[in-house]
């Protein structure tokens, strides 16, 4: 039997002069540390380019007032494009996953945790050198072509090392639960992780091949098809467009449903069809792995009914059953909160996200609607943008909830609240104006969709120029993303604070249900200092029949 | 104060094969999607007119096919040395892996026996590029699957013999890349 004290020991497990804690670091293997420094590095640059997002926006605003030097238009957009997605977003999902889930599965370590630890470090060169390509000339639209070529080698390198780890994650999911804990006892944020890996396993690997023609083509100028700036969005950007970016955030559901479940003390049921609507927002990685776009043409209603078969189908299988899976899982989710929970800020930012993200899939599919004539304007920009920041409130919101657990102190949930609601304003404010201005057709900006890549064209940036109201939209998106850049801010500062001098958090503030809470705060090296047997989803809450809302 | 029935730590999950086998799953992914990428180049040159392969290039055959039995034989070894290993059998256990990684290195070998024999400026369009970045990736994980090899053996034969795990995962490794490389013996080499 184990006994766990809600003040059990939360000293850190190892001490030691600055030096052999940097070592420490460097060489770690404990997941809860990896996952951190994908977090760390991961704000770092969340900061950087959602100062270039502002800057962009600025730029924007007026065609006219050019401040921005014009010849490095495409690459600031793929440098923000490239960043937010692949140096913000996945690192950010996946830090929070390697840290949280062998403690939500009760392992007391992860699989292959040197792999995992292996991950990151080339992620972390691989985005140094795409950084260092970039300012160098390099990228898409760079003039220099051997920087040109290590861009697309520090590409390949920040997905192998992704990839690395999301390798170990999957595989501690599969192997390493607790005694009794099956599939269907999986937490459900652990659900949505293993969900979201085993695309990412099928769908980072066709980009690195992808990359892997580019790499050649530019080295020795062969590919005359693949030649030239623009085959990097043409034949690579697929990986940062949608449907396959939704892959990134689905996490946010499994973080909503866990957080509505621990709010309202309740088990949070139908299980299997939030698991499925969860899984069904998977489907989205056919998409990637078939490189189709499966878009129902323009004149769609007075096609034939045998073409209007075949763009329904895939339409259907790529865009619509992720958009029900999506609104299913939040929709049971939210459906549980009607049993009064008790409010908190990992609550309060899971279902932001999660609401954002339901937007975005929504907005995905209307894109890819012919008649809607959406294709190369800002709308892809706008649902892109819906999809990054409902990684980021993800990830935030993970922070908040499971912080203790990798700290051992907790932040101020009157501090963190009006945070949540800032970070969801400003998503909202940079996106949404981008999905109206695309319908007034403004010119998007790099990584349009293959289709939209005219043959010849080597500057992607066009103009911004459009007959709608341009300042209007376009101020509305430059302000969201410094609301955004200030909440992320003031969130690194306040969870810097609390987690380095604030109250010391108990093993189970939140009163939780999944086994993560059943260890010590901060959870020591090995996580659990016994293992324990799983007879429910819902493990703890069979513990506490006073907060049981059947009792 | 939380109580949780505790139990011994579990019995391994066969941890390292379920992770070989995701890690396939990668590389099915990533030759899989290299190999489509390539047909779609070969049929729009088709489609246009123009030869896919270019003139007076000659791919040769023989080696590839030889490379493909090859991989009948690595199949046997890398499962005889899984069912040496449950009867404990040291020496046919090393046999088996040792003539696995033989046959790795003899593939890598046979490989850059076909770049030479070819002559292909790397530079020479687009089906050179694709060629080498396609047969270059596989040879790559060939590699990968000699190491695998490598530790395996030492693991094994170092005195973790109990650990028969890494064996079914080794094997599983060398099955897939069996598998792969028909694919791309059918694509590259024979239908070009």
């Amino acid at each position: 039997m184990t006994t766990i004290s809600p003040h059990a020991a939360s000293a850190p497990a190892t001490a030691g002069s600055g030096v052999a804690s940097v070592a420490e670091w460097l060489t770690t293997t404990d997941h809860k540390r990896i996952g951190r420094l994908y977090l760390g590095a991961g704000a770092l640059l969340l900061l950087a380019t959602g100062a270039i997002s502002v800057l962009l926006g600025i730029e924007r605003i007026s065609p006219d007032r050019e401040w921005l030097p014009v010849g490095s238009l495409t690459q600031l957009f793929s440098l923000q494009r490239f960043g937010l997605t692949y140096l913000v977003l996945l690192p950010l999902v996946v830090g929070v996953a390697t840290a949280i889930v062998p403690l939500q599965v009760g392992a007391r370590s992860l699989a292959f945790p040197r792999l995992a630890a292996g991950g990151f470090w080339l992620w972390l060169l691989g985005a140094g050198l795409g950084l260092f390509a970039i300012i160098n000339n390099g990228g898409p639209g760079g003039g220099n072509p051997r920087f040109v070529e290590l861009f697309i080698l520090s590409a390949a390198l920040v997905l192998a090392g992704l990839l690395a780890t999301v390798v170990s994650v999957v595989t501690s999911v599969l192997t390493t639960r607790a005694p009794g804990m099956n599939m269907r006892r999986l937490p459900y944020f652990t659900w949505s992780v293993l969900v979201a890996g085993l695309g990412l396993v099928v769908a980072l690997p066709v980009l690195i091949g992808n990359l892997l023609y580019l790499y050649i083509s530019y080295r020795y100028q062969s590919l005359s098809e693949l030649a030239g700036n623009r085959s990097l969005a043409q034949w690579a950007g697929f990986g940062f467009t949608q449907p396959t970016t939704l892959l990134f955030a689905i996490p946010a559901l499994g973080l909503l449903a866990d957080t509505v479940a621990t709010a309202t003390r309740q088990r949070l049921r139908p299980r299997g069809i939030i698991y499925t609507g969860i899984g069904l927002v998977g489907v989205a990685v056919f998409a990637t792995v078939l490189q189709f776009p499966a878009t129902l043409r323009p004149g769609f209603i007075s096609a034939a009914f045998g073409d209007q078969l075949s763009d329904l189908l895939p339409f259907l299988m790529v865009h619509g059953l992720p958009l029900l899976g999506c609104f299913v899982a939040v929709a049971l989710s939210a459906k549980g909160l009607a049993a009064k929970p008790k409010v908190n800020a990992p609550l309060v930012f899971a279902l932001f996200a999660s609401l954002t993200l339901l937007g975005a899939v929504a907005a995905n599919a209307v894109n890819h609607v012919g008649d809607a004539a959406l294709g190369g304007t800002t709308f892809e920009e706008g649902t892109w943008l819906a999809v990054v920041f409902a990684g980021v409130l993800t990830a935030m919101g993970a922070v908040a909830y499971w912080g203790p657990k990798w700290w051992g102190r907790t932040m101020s949930a009157k501090a963190t609240l009006p945070l949540a609601l800032l970070a969801f304003a400003g998503a909202q404010l940079a996106s949404l104006p981008l999905l109206v201005a695309g319908f007034a057709n403004q010119p998007g900006g790099v990584f349009p969709s293959v289709e939209n890549v005219q043959p010849g064209v080597t500057d992607l940036v066009v103009n911004f120029n459009y007959s709608g109201p341009m300042e209007l939209w376009n101020i509305l998106s430059t302000a969201g993303h410094a609301l955004v850049l200030l909440a992320v801010l003031a969130f690194v500062a306040l969870a810097m604070r609390s987690f380095l001098k604030g109250e010391a958090a108990g093993d189970d503030p939140f009163d939780g249900q999944t086994l993560e809470w059943a260890t010590t705060s901060p959870a020591p090296f090995d996580n659990f200092a016994e293992v324990h047997i799983v007879k429910s989803a819902e493990p703890l809450l069979d513990l506490k029949p006073a907060n049981r809302s059947d009792a | 104060m939380i109580a949780l029935p505790s139990a011994p730590a579990p019995a391994p999950r066969r941890q390292l094969l379920v992770g070989t086998a995701v890690a396939c799953a990668a590389g099915t992914a990533l030759l899989g999607g290299m190999l489509a990428l390539y047909l779609r180049f070969r049929e729009a040159a088709i489609d246009s007119g123009a030869s896919w392969v270019p003139d007076g290039i000659n791919i040769p055959l023989v080696p590839a096919t030889v490379m493909l039995c090859a991989f009948i034989p690595v199949c046997v070894f890398a499962q005889w040395a899984v069912y040496s290993a449950k009867r404990d059998d040291r020496p046919h256990t090393g046999l088996a892996l040792g003539l696995v990684a033989l046959i790795g290195i003899a593939y890598i070998n046979a490989q850059a026996h076909i770049y030479a024999q070819m002559e292909l400026p790397a530079n020479d369009g687009t089906f050179s590029a694709m060629f080498y970045a396609i047969t270059g990736a596989f040879a790559a994980l060939v590699i990968v699957g000699v190491v695998f090899s490598a530790v395996t053996a030492f693991r094994y034969l170092g005195g973790r013999s109990a650990d028969r795990e890494i064996l079914a995962a080794h094997a599983l490794y060398w099955y897939f890349l069996s598998a792969a490389f028909c694919a791309l013996w059918l694509v590259v080499y024979v239908t070009k």
